[in-house]
């Protein structure tokens, strides 16, 4: 098959992943598969399962790294960029037009108290997202552990105004270096 | 200059951010809003809504909104390709090596001990948006529509984007 139309399926299959995928990049992660594995039969389920692994052992959105991979190896380097731009760019050109309209009519009353109703709306959804994130934590490092790690790195960040970057950094550090056995209960950092 | 500072205001949070794009939404926060103070929380606020009601991943849509918003269609592309590249090419890169280390325990532990301090960035930024809509829309309303986005997306698993065009429906009535 030539090049080019490799990059077109991989345009296609990722183009559908972006329009039919809600919800974030990590439940986007069937749809992915589905397309990969099952559509097109580009890597085989023992791959995807890989792929994803080695996704998940890098920070970033999931939703740009496994296209970008994909496309990659099916591909080449035009297959990558295909393959990404396929899942970004339609609702990024959509979230630029709605919310510019949105934004010049600002002004106008009903315009502004449609805009000041959404804010509730995402305060449940990041409260979902909070419980979902707190509730993962507290399965793997128990509920103690969870909270007092929350609560140092609260007052870091909110009370002595460290930059989350720092403390996030300290904590990834010191998970790759520290040698793992018996020493785990000393608590956090 | 603007370019480098959109770079590195989406670059950190997605290097450090474990867990995929909805965790990179407080990092991003606090760059945005808290940091360089682009965006107030009502701003900000209104783009998560609708980058939740829309499909395709979340990080890239606000990045790409609030990088147009900040510098134009330069800005949007640098905002972007932070988001995107950096752990793009490091996946490429270092597959062989993330690949033997892919069942790790340290390298699971680095996504499994950032998790509870993403959990409270949530949980600040759930705060935040609860004060910002209590000083915008009084307790009443900032009660009824919380309670019934509550009710629709956890009791209903209704889909986000039909309560965001509640809201949206509701404020244009009863708010404006």
């Amino acid at each position: 098959m030539k090049p080019s139309a490799v990059s077109w399926q991989l345009f296609w299959a990722f183009f559908r992943v972006g329009i039919l995928g809600f919800g974030g990049g990590p439940a986007m992660i069937p749809l992915v598969r589905a397309e990969v594995v099952t559509r097109h039969r580009w890597l085989t389920d023992e791959e995807f399962a890989d792929v994803l692994a080695i996704g998940n052992t890098l920070p970033g959105p999931i939703a740009t790294k496994m296209p970008g991979y994909i496309g990659y190896r099916v591909g080449g380097v035009t297959g990558c960029i295909a393959a990404v731009i396929a899942i970004i760019l339609p609702m990024i050109v959509a979230m630029i037009a709605m919310l510019s309209l949105f934004s010049r009519y600002r002004d106008v009353a009903w315009i502004r108290g449609m805009g000041q109703a959404v804010v509730p709306v995402v305060m449940v959804m990041m409260a979902q997202l909070t419980w979902d994130f707190f509730d993962k934590s507290k399965a793997v490092l128990g509920w103690l552990t969870s909270a007092v790690m929350a609560i140092a790195a609260a007052g870091l960040i909110y009370w002595l105004g460290v930059h989350p970057g720092w403390v996030i950094g300290a904590i990834l550090v010191t998970a790759l270096l520290r040698p793992t056995g018996t020493k785990k209960a000393e608590g956090p950092v | 200059m603007i370019y480098w500072d959109l770079f590195l205001a989406f670059f950190i949070p997605n290097i450090i951010g474990y867990g995929g794009g909805p965790a990179i939404i407080p990092l991003i926060e606090a760059e945005v809003v808290g940091r360089y103070g682009w965006m107030t929380a009502q701003t900000f606020a209104e783009t998560l809504a609708l980058g939740n009601a829309l499909p395709s991943p979340i990080a890239t849509k606000m990045a790409g909104y609030i990088g147009y918003d900040v510098a134009g269609i330069g800005g949007a592309c640098v905002a972007v390709a932070a988001t995107v590249i950096p752990t793009l090419l490091l996946m490429l890169g270092a597959l062989g090596l993330l690949y033997r280390h892919r069942e790790s325990p340290r390298v699971k532990r680095m996504s499994q001990w950032v998790r509870p301090v993403i959990a409270m960035m949530m949980a600040w930024l759930t705060l935040g948006f609860l004060l910002e809509s209590l000083d915008s829309s009084g307790a009443i309303h900032t009660l009824i529509i919380g309670t019934a986005a509550a009710i629709a997306l956890i009791r209903f698993k209704t889909h986000p984007a039909f309560v965001v065009i509640g809201a949206l429906v509701y404020g244009g009535v009863f708010l404006g």
